[in-house]
């Protein structure tokens, strides 16, 4: 036994040709995900939101996919589905160009809500807008949002978390009572108030807000990896051979602390967006005429009895896109968590 | 040979502030390292070997703090202490500041090998690319030229195709490769003198001789100086020219390496040769040595062995040894602190041995009756933390 152990020794354990037997790296963790069908739907519903948010940017007023596609089917209305009236006459004003879904609720002669038309697959708002250009704007500054507050939070928990663990002592407690300060305070309440104490309701303020008070969470997560991170001899060698604090924390410390953070990133994402739907629904997010679905569900609401429909697409849009990034959160998890086997 | 020595240690002293006590984990230690030179630092687990080393590079973290010595590399004050205006102990003028270490010092000029290769790298880096960031940093080479001179050192310290390996992260070497890796790590800068905090504990035993004989190899080649710290006198005997043996944060004895193994003057050092499996022995007439190490909080007074030693007798519970010359070896000192040499007059011979001694009176070697009683403080210890 020791003869060939020490063959190998001075031989390659590993054969990097053969890289299906892997256990670690991105190409193990992508199958892994692949092989978990909840996983696997919460990618697939994550990069239809992710495509439809980017689609939403990129082609700006939405002709192909909405004007466009669509239209080329006009001869569908022919069906009686889509036979639907979109002028509806007004008493004493002749006739007058109306949404579809708004006012029909109200006319008793239209005993039921009816559904879209072609040029409006779901209607449109109270002021006439198409509903469904809205919801796929919607989700550019939903994704938006959830993104860029999570990365706000996350990078700023990094920071606070990796330094406050590595140095430990009164820097940590220093640091560490902070972020419990915060913690403390109930999310939805600080990031009102802290909108309110920046300048008033503005998206951009609501994002920030979502971002700093989730720094807490953040800098625990990756604070309590460092603590055993930082004993490693690794870290130990690299200050050892002179490397500077900073540099220590970023290229040791940090990227082996990272993983339970990304994870939680992920799930974090689905959160954030409910938060700043909630704040905007609250009137404290995105203001009109920004199509965020919070903010729609705030208009919505108002027209609740007489068209239900408005406050159900966005809603169902939110819970999709939510949903999407919880699965794909816990596969992540699963699929880099070696302890869990499938 | 008298000239300066590469390394000089002078009565370094390190202590642990913790809450159940001031753990001395090095008291009071003093030795040298010249220059090609590869010094042994043995001792249990816990006698303050790894702490002292690394009090060497300005590593010690907090509770734990250097309070007291001196530390000379070529020339150079990397550490003293004097005392202030205000009567507080505080750094000399003439020592390097932390960032003159940390510049200078570190990696450069005095480089460390630690224990454990499965950690000392870090997984999510190609170890390449470790390699090449280290010589970059501390040599101030360009990425091309430094990721050459990576892979030589690579090819250098036994590592089968170096260019390919280069590529490859920690977890696809095994131990003995990592250690190599380590190994050329430290070798990198051609740094003066190499730290090696039991480089070869967690590899087997046949890894452990390639390894061994590799550092012998590079040790000619470069003349690099080592302070070699280890627990297995049987390394000890293979690679050291001198061995410093310590027990809770002392140095008990202190010799060349021949001397040592044949003139044992120190029943410590006794019992670890003692201690050591052979084949020629089975496990049940190992002679291990009876109870294990004190805690460093509150050590046993007087020497700190007695408890545990099978010459013990009633003066070693009062009297603290220093280590003094007690032989000499083809020139060089044999130190050793026990009071049964002749160079300690505290009339050993005539006092009864304890209890809990286990070895035959009569067979000590001093005989005396002065009284050079240093009471020693109960609180004086030290405790090593690995």
């Amino acid at each position: 036994m020791a003869v060939s152990e020490s063959q190998f020794e001075d031989n390659r354990e590993t054969e990097s040709e053969d890289d299906i037997e892997a256990r670690v790296g991105w190409r193990y963790t992508a199958a892994r995900i692949k092989a978990d069908t909840t996983a696997r739907w919460g990618l697939y519903v994550v990069t239809v939101v992710l495509f439809v948010a980017i689609y939403a940017a990129i082609d700006s007023n939405l002709s192909l996919l909405t004007f466009g596609v669509l239209s080329d089917y006009t001869f569908a209305r022919l069906l009686p589905i889509f036979d639907h009236p979109t002028y509806i006459p007004s008493p004493g004003e002749g006739t007058q160009h109306m949404p579809p879904y708004f006012p029909l609720a109200e006319q008793p002669w239209n005993p039921l809500p009816a559904g879209g038309t072609l040029e409006h697959p779901l209607g449109t708002d109270h002021t006439g807008r198409d509903y469904f250009t809205r919801i796929v704007y919607g989700t550019q500054v939903s994704v938006f949002v959830g993104i860029v507050s999570t990365f706000i939070g996350l990078t700023g928990g990094t920071v606070v978390g990796a330094v406050a663990g590595y140095y430990g002592g009164r820097v940590d407690d220093v640091l560490m009572r902070i972020v419990e300060t915060v913690y403390a305070i109930p999310p939805l309440i600080l990031i009102i108030v802290f909108t309110v104490f920046v300048g008033g309701a503005n998206i951009w303020y609501a994002v920030l807000g979502v971002g700093i008070a989730f720094v807490p969470v953040f800098a625990r997560i990756i604070r309590s990896r460092v603590l055993s991170v930082r004993e490693m001899d690794y870290i130990e060698a690299a200050r050892a051979a002179g490397v500077r604090d900073r540099e220590i924390i970023l290229r040791h410390v940090v990227p082996n602390s990272f993983a339970p953070v990304l994870v939680y990133a992920t799930l974090q994402i689905g959160v954030t967006i409910l938060i700043v739907a909630g704040l905007s629904f609250l009137g404290y997010g995105a203001q009109p005429p920004t199509p965020d679905w919070g903010q729609m569900l705030n208009i919505a609401h108002g027209y609740m009895h007489s068209n239900v429909w408005l406050s159900i697409w966005p809603g169902i849009a939110i819970m999709i896109t939510i949903m999407g990034f919880n699965l794909f959160g816990d596969g992540l998890q699963d699929a880099l968590d070696p302890r869990i086997d499938d | 040979m008298s000239s300066e020595p590469l390394l000089r240690v002078e009565n370094l002293k390190t202590q642990f502030f913790t809450e159940a006590g001031t753990v001395r984990a090095v008291d009071g230690i003093s030795f040298e390292v010249r220059e090609g030179e590869i010094v042994g630092l043995v001792g249990e687990s816990g006698a303050g070997k790894s702490v002292a080393s690394m009090s060497i590079m300005g590593l010690v973290e907090a509770p734990g703090e250097i309070v007291g010595g001196e530390i000379t590399y070529k020339g150079e004050t990397i550490f003293g202490l004097e005392e202030g205006p205000d009567g507080e102990l505080r750094k000399r003028d003439d020592a390097l500041s932390d960032e003159e270490i940390r510049t200078r010092i570190r990696g450069n000029e005095i480089a460390v090998i630690f224990q454990d290769p499965m950690e000392s790298l870090n997984p999510v880096f190609t170890v390449g690319g470790q390699l090449r960031e280290f010589i970059e940093l501390n040599r101030g080479l360009e990425a091309d030229e430094a990721r050459a001179e990576a892979i030589d050192m690579l090819r250098e310290v036994g590592i089968p195709d170096p260019e390919e390996r280069y590529e490859e992260y920690p977890h696809q070497f095994s131990g003995g490769m990592r250690q190599r890796v380590l190994i050329a790590m430290a070798l990198a800068c051609e740094p003066s003198l190499i730290i090696a905090d039991e480089p070869t504990t967690a590899l087997d035993v046949t890894v452990e001789g390639q390894i061994l004989e590799l550092v012998d190899e590079l040790q000619s080649k470069y003349g690099t100086s080592f302070v070699w710290v280890t627990h297995d006198l049987g390394v000890v005997a293979e690679i050291c020219d001198r061995v410093n043996v310590m027990y809770l944060g002392e140095i008990v004895e202190q010799a060349p390496v021949d001397e040592l193994f044949y003139e044992t003057k120190h029943p410590y050092t006794d019992a670890l040769l003692d201690s050591i499996p052979r084949p020629d022995r089975t496990v049940t007439e190992l002679e291990a040595i009876e109870g294990v190490m004190p805690e460093a909080i509150e050590p046993p007074s007087g020497c700190r062995f007695h408890p545990r030693c099978p010459d013990a007798r009633e003066v070693c519970k009062r009297v603290h040894p220093e280590t003094r010359v007690v032989a000499d070896a083809d020139g060089e000192p044999h130190r050793a602190a026990c009071v049964k040499h002749d160079a300690f007059d505290v009339d050993y011979e005539g006092s009864p041995p304890l209890a809990g001694a286990t070895r035959e009176t009569g067979d000590g070697v001093a005989e005396g009756t002065a009284s050079e009683l240093a009471p020693n403080p109960a609180d004086d210890g030290g405790e090593g933390r690995e």
